[in-house]
């Protein structure tokens, strides 16, 4: 399954990309995590601590163990600070 | 129903309101709120970024979670994002509904949903440096009220 990755905030600097592609088997939001952290230094480090990230998929919010089937795009980034 | 808008550009709060408060004339109450930039501890400037297409259907989910709580005749959630300073407006948020209770419990109500559940995240400059906004434990718990 292809899908798009992107990053926001302080994940996007620590990643030093604001999106890729990705080819992945992964069934849940934890096993493609699992597979980027094998990406690079950069990607190991900045899922060090998933309690510091959220994650949406399709561009709705999600928990971390949600599935992914079918998924396009994937975006991991920290908590929100709107208003 | 909801006027949802995700802008780089600045607005006028003023005028906003006046036409906000003009296209809904026919409610006997409008709600409108502010926020920004505070200019506090030697902050220089701001930097807004966010999810282009999941901000505004975020957006569009709480204005729409609201109309479905209170019985409302329309709402604006109007959000900057990029390069602001102190002093400017960050964001607004206006309601209108036949009483006032629905208006004032509405405006609350999405800020407290954009605060946390939409796709924004803050960065300030200071003389010492950059530092992304941390969330804030208040604000969590805040969701917990609805």
């Amino acid at each position: 399954m292809r899908v798009t990755i992107l990053y926001f905030a302080w994940l996007r600097e620590r990643i030093g990309l604001a999106h890729e592609q990705l080819e992945t088997d992964a069934a849940t939001v934890t096993e493609l995590v699992g597979e980027l952290r094998t990406r690079s230094d950069r990607h190991a480090l900045a899922f060090s601590d998933l309690a510091a990230i959220r994650v949406a998929i399709d561009q709705d919010l999600a928990d971390l163990d949600a599935p992914i089937t079918g998924a396009r795009e994937i975006a991991f980034f920290p908590p929100m600070t709107g208003g | 129903m909801a006027d949802i808008r995700v802008q780089s550009e600045p607005f006028d709060y003023g005028q906003e309101c006046a036409a906000f408060a003009q296209a809904h004339s026919d409610n006997g109450a409008i709600v409108t709120f502010c926020g920004i930039v505070r200019g506090e501890d030697g902050l220089q400037a701001m930097e807004i970024e966010h999810y282009p297409g999941m901000t505004e259907r975020a957006l569009h989910r709480i204005a729409a979670e609201a109309a479905a709580r209170w019985s409302l005749g329309g709402a604006l959630i109007l959000h900057r994002h990029g390069h602001l300073t102190p002093e400017e407006p960050i964001m607004m948020v206006a309601t209108a509904a036949r009483h006032r209770a629905d208006a004032f419990a509405a405006a609350d109500f999405m800020m407290d949903y954009l605060k946390s559940r939409a796709p924004f995240w803050k960065k300030e400059r200071r003389a010492s440096g950059e530092s992304w906004v941390a969330a804030r434990e208040v604000d969590e718990q805040a969701l917990s009220r609805w």
